[in-house]
């Protein structure tokens, strides 16, 4: 289109820069998110466990558990400001070994006089630890609708990843809880589509 | 075939001619840059002493952060725009910029971004006061109401530093004299060109920032608020993702500056023009890749830490190329101190001790301890105003007369370099020591043993802001009333195309390119 | 020990320099430096604050040696070549040589550098083997410790006056470095400290220990600290969190372990003595007292002493739907937020039962505000809205 040669080169950079502001706009987030999955940067954990990734990862259907090893797991619960409920974790901490599954449970109620949605945004230190730490049910999930004045054990099922770094030996999970009634009621049909239904979790060892 | 300017109004509301746009773009960053040193002001002489003394701390925030955004935005920015108007042409001998009507646009759209952004400070709610880095949720969920003026006053203000990038890359790709090859252009255009290119590819990751705290605030998404699978962390990222490139962007056409003034008061030519060439295009390249090292304290994996930590202390290689580069160029040659090569000197040791500092602060786990500290305040006023502002000054003194034909005094011209000089660094280097000490950045009030220190800086800071009026004084006197003079060298020892035109420079300039050896 | 005597000697080098004498170093608090002998940074009292120490010299010098071989060349050229002395210039402008030379040496000085810094970094990320866990949590304008798997939590705020930051009291020696409950940890002992925030970022920095860390709310980082020597530790936030940033102190209360043991006793004591207590009825002058010191410490930052909020950012109290209104909306506010305005937390969990009770009692009767009913609120009537709304 632009014979000038000044007109073309201006074209290109004015190109370039709409791409840059896309490319900030559109491709940083998520790239930041694919990021972050596979580093486990800023402790974040991944989506719910499937049989199919741990198949993926080991070749094998057996999930091996490292007897030897025994790994403390922290559970740390806070409500961000605005954030009225009682929120707790039901046990302070567990000791599991690497690939034994574990279920635990946090406490949430609404004392408050009207309907309130949660969500519980999940958050683990060491930092290098949040990738070998693997959810196969988990109230943060999905989000959290309690009425007023109601109750709910919320439960978690994880593991720990044999292949854990040995350096580590305590682990953090930590929960913050947010209020998200006002936005809930959108989220909550996204959310369910990704919810996970349970069939691919592995079977619960026993309880400690 | 030359016509000279129109009469009136007129001649600065439809300029296209790029020494008029120039000229506007300076006066403009000089208004900013006086705006934005009131605030400094205020901030010193409230923390004069401890205590709340005539500010309340929701204000004090509001003064820093207004007085970063208008110096980095408002006065350092722009001033290297017009200087880069009315060089750039005269250096590769083109007539004008190449899109002289995008010129026009891009300068007139700068005042209204800054008047949307000064407005909120007679607003309900205050002005922002989030600090000019905006980290999320302070800036989103906890901000002013008028966060949505300062968002659209930072789009205005990216438009229109892009336009003149899209400009000064065009002109200086298209319209270069024949003959004046890229690796002939003087170190100015060089450095410019460079910072362009930065400019285009960051200017846009700020409006998209931006965009993304409008988004969170008024649309209900969730970039930013981890309620809703946001990152507040992520914010920081993308923010110094163009934050870094950013300060590179300050300093790089300083580097220009100054590659110029030495050589011509040393009566030598550059040393090493290519390897400043390569180290500052090496030091754009780098600034990609380093942002982070802005967030060690943020909590990162070990190996992010130390890959940030490497690629900062990279940086140093090519920086200390260039410091050794001018060194040698004063070597052996016959010097004379002229104020803007006192400027230029002065610049050469304040921003060794400023990239120094910055060696210092890469160091991860000492960073730990400057972190967010008036250490790192130290830092980077010693690198945006020992740097960027003291080679602005430079500059003035050195082109003023070619743009006016008339001579500035130097005495006054002295006078006011040694008092800057003094200034800047009594306000500025017990600010280490205040950081070392324990005292955070942004802080309206402080404990007492950090007390002597404080007055220091703040006394240093009123004589650095009175000493802008003397250098304001000189301009106009010189404009008005200085001696005439109709050298086209002006200097000695000045070589380049600017300085074969006559003096002062006329309207139109190099209406027929030049022969260039 | 040779690194403590090299430190010595490098501290002492790095102060003569600078025209200041040294401070000498003995234990407790009355050494901290101050007005002109405040230069450098502190050595601390951890091994990391050493470590950090360390490489801060060791950077430091390294950056004076080239400074002085690099501004000697200056200096040099500045005087011997200027002009007056009657020169001709040289015509020299490159040197492959020494252009690769100023490359590579550079160069090799930072891989120098990068081994002990790597080292220092690993260190302070070893978290592991931690004997105490406390959990940090920053507000806006205050910080809550947790003593996890104690049942120990404790909110942590300055106990300097307003009065005195607005010039109307005199500043005490601890001016905006104390708080009314220090963070109170054994020495000895590995403390892990997990960190996290409840609205905006903030970072919680002492420097004697080496420690500074972001809390990100919704994410939890952690650090760690061993203190050698028992002593008083006094710290700050480090990032911008809004008008409160300057005046929400750190002060760290480093015990032997048998002291210790015995706060954390004393704390579980304590608290079970207040839960007794909120059956006990107050009367409206012991209400509006504790009220007033309470609203000064928790509410004035925002909705000022007066009562009258600042225009557009926060809401008056005086004469406000709030506080004249009914008792239970007042109850809902404080004890579980406002749902418009983020900046407005739940109190429910941060404050006692007779603190909201005495705070509600004073909003509700200060600054001339005559509620339509509910004159006063007892300690029991926050319990019974807690428990049963």
């Amino acid at each position: 289109m632009a014979t000038n040669p000044v007109r073309k080169t201006a074209v290109w950079l004015l190109f370039g820069g709409i791409g840059m502001f896309c490319f900030a706009l559109f491709v940083l987030p998520p790239l930041y998110d694919v990021f972050c999955e596979i580093t486990g940067l800023g402790g974040k954990t991944s989506g719910p466990y499937t049989q199919q990734q741990g198949a993926k990862q080991n070749g094998a259907q057996q999930r091996p558990v490292d007897l030897e090893r025994i790994v403390k797991v922290q559970f740390v619960a806070t409500n961000n400001g605005a954030m009225p409920w009682e929120f707790k974790p039901l046990v302070q901490e567990v000791k599991v070994h690497p690939g034994q599954a574990q279920k635990v449970a946090f406490y949430a109620r609404n004392a408050t006089r009207r309907d309130m949605v949660a969500q519980a945004i999940p958050s683990v230190t060491p930092i290098s630890a949040a990738k070998f730490l693997h959810k196969t049910e988990c109230f943060c999930f999905n989000n959290q609708p309690l009425k007023a004045g109601e109750a709910a054990d919320l439960p978690l099922v994880f593991f720990i990843d044999a292949e854990l770094p040995r350096t580590v030996n305590t682990i953090t999970l930590s929960y913050t809880l947010f209020d998200i009634t006002k936005q809930g009621t959108e989220q909550k049909a996204e959310q369910s589509t990704e919810k996970n239904t349970g069939q691919d979790a592995p079977p619960l060892a026993a309880v400690l | 075939m030359a016509h000279g300017p129109a009469k009136g109004i007129g001649r600065w509301l439809f300029a296209t001619n790029h020494k008029d746009i120039g000229t506007m773009y300076l006066w403009f960053s000089f208004a900013m840059f006086l705006l934005g040193g009131f605030f400094a002001m205020v901030i010193r002489a409230e923390l004069f002493e401890p205590g709340m003394q005539i500010i309340k701390p929701e204000f004090f925030n509001q003064m820093t952060t207004m007085h970063g955004l208008i110096m980095v935005f408002g006065a350092i920015m722009p001033a290297f725009v017009g200087l880069a108007n009315w060089l750039i042409p005269m250096q590769i001998g083109a007539p004008d910029m190449a899109l002289p009507r995008m010129n026009n646009l891009s300068f007139w759209i700068l005042p209204f971004g800054f008047a949307l952004l000064a407005s909120t400070l007679f607003m309900e709610g205050g002005a922002p006061n989030f600090g000019w880095t905006f980290y999320a949720p302070l800036s989103t969920t906890y901000a002013p109401p008028t966060v949505n003026f300062f968002i659209f006053g930072i789009h205005i203000i990216g438009a229109s530093s892009i336009m003149g990038s899209i400009n000064i890359i065009s002109t200086i790709l298209n319209l270069r004299a024949p003959g004046m090859t890229l690796m002939k252009m003087p170190l100015f255009a060089w450095t410019w060109l460079i910072t362009a290119f930065l400019l285009i590819a960051v200017m846009p990751v700020l409006a998209g920032a931006v965009t993304m705290m409008l988004m969170d605030i008024n649309f209900g998404t969730s970039f930013f608020n981890a309620a809703g699978g946001g990152d507040p962390v992520l914010f920081q990222h993308v923010f110094w993702f163009f934050g870094h490139p950013e300060v590179y962007i300050i300093i790089i056409p300083a580097f220009g500056v100054i590659s110029a003034i030495i050589p011509t008061f040393s009566r030598k030519p550059l040393f090493g023009y290519s390897s400043m060439v390569y180290a500052t295009s090496a030091i754009a390249i780098l600034s990609f890749v380093v942002w982070a090292h802005h967030m060690f304290t943020v909590g990162m994996p070990l190996a992010g830490e130390l890959y940030f930590m490497y690629a900062t202390l990279l940086i140093a290689v090519p920086t200390g190329v260039k410091v050794f580069n001018w060194i040698s160029t004063m070597f052996r040659g016959a010097i004379t101190y002229e104020t803007p090569m006192l400027f230029a000197i002065a610049f050469v040791i304040l921003f060794t001790l400023g990239g120094f500092t910055g060696l210092m602060l890469a160091i991860a786990p000492a960073d730990i301890q400057y972190h967010d500290s008036y250490f790192v305040v130290a830092h980077f006023h010693y690198v945006m105003v020992a740097g960027a502002v003291f080679s602005m000054t430079a500059a003035v003194y050195y082109w003023l007369p070619k743009w006016c034909g008339r001579m500035y005094n130097e005495a006054l011209g002295k006078t006011q370099f040694w008092i800057s000089f003094i200034g800047f660094n009594v306000t500025f280097f017990p600010q280490h020591f205040l950081g070392l000490a324990g005292m955070p950045r942004r802080y309206a009030d402080y404990s007492l043993q950090f007390t002597d220190w404080n007055m220091v800086s703040s006394i240093g800071a009123f004589i650095y802001g009175a000493s802008q009026l003397l250098f304001l004084y000189n301009v106009i006197s010189t404009i008005r009333s200085g001696e005439k003079t109709d050298d086209p060298k002006v200097w000695e020892g000045a070589e380049g195309l600017e300085w074969t035109l006559p003096t002062p420079a006329p309207f139109h300039t190099f209406s027929t390119p030049p022969d260039v050896k | 020990m040779a690194s403590r005597a090299k430190r010595l000697i490098l501290s002492t080098l790095g102060t003569v320099l600078l025209g200041f004498a040294t401070q000498a170093s003995a234990s407790g608090e009355a050494e901290r430096p101050d007005g002109w002998s405040l230069l450098n940074m502190t050595e601390g009292v951890t091994g990391v604050s050493h470590s950090i120490y360390d490489l801060h010299m060791l950077i430091f010098w390294i950056c004076v040696v080239i400074g002085v071989i690099t501004f000697s060349v200056m200096f040099y050229s500045m005087y011997a070549h200027r002009k007056s002395s009657g020169r001709t210039p040289s015509n020299f402008h490159e040197s492959t040589a020494v252009e690769m030379a100023w490359t590579i040496i550079p160069a090799l000085i930072l891989v120098v550098m990068a081994f002990p810094a790597t080292k220092g970094l690993k260190d302070l990320y070893d978290t592991s083997e931690a004997d105490i866990d406390i959990k940090i949590t920053g507000y806006q304008w205050k910080w809550q410790y947790e003593y996890l798997g104690e049942g120990v939590e404790f909110i942590s705020q300055s106990s300097t006056s307003l009065a005195s930051i607005y010039g109307k009291a005199p500043k005490s020696e601890f001016y905006l470095e104390e708080v009314d409950k220090p963070v109170v940890i054994p020495v000895g002992k590995k403390v892990r400290f997990l960190i996290t925030a409840k609205d905006v970022i903030h970072a919680w920095w002492v420097p004697q220990l080496g420690v500074k860390k972001d809390a990100v709310p919704g994410f939890i980082n952690e650090t760690w600290a061993r203190v050698d020597e028992p002593g008083i530790y006094r710290g700050r936030c480090a990032e911008l969190c809004g008008k409160g940033h300057a005046f929400m102190p750190i002060v760290v209360n480093a015990v032997p372990e048998e002291e210790y043991l015995a706060w954390l006793a004393a704390q579980k004591a304590q608290a079970a003595v207040e839960k007794e207590a909120i059956n006990n009825e107050l009367t409206f002058e012991e209400l509006m007292t504790s009220g007033e010191a309470a609203y000064n410490r928790s509410c004035a930052s925002c909705h000022g002493v007066a009562g009258e909020g600042i225009p557009g950012a926060f809401p008056a109290l005086k004469d406000s739907v709030i506080a004249l209104g009914p008792v239970a909306d007042h109850l809902d506010v404080v004890i579980n937020g406002s749902q418009t305005n983020a900046a407005m937390q739940a109190f429910g969990g941060q404050l006692s039962e007779a603190d909201i009770a005495a705070i509600i009692t004073y909003e509700r009767n200060a600054w001339g505000n005559v509620p339509e009913a509910d004159k006063t609120v007892q300690p029991v009537d926050v319990l019974k809205f807690k428990q049963g709304q």
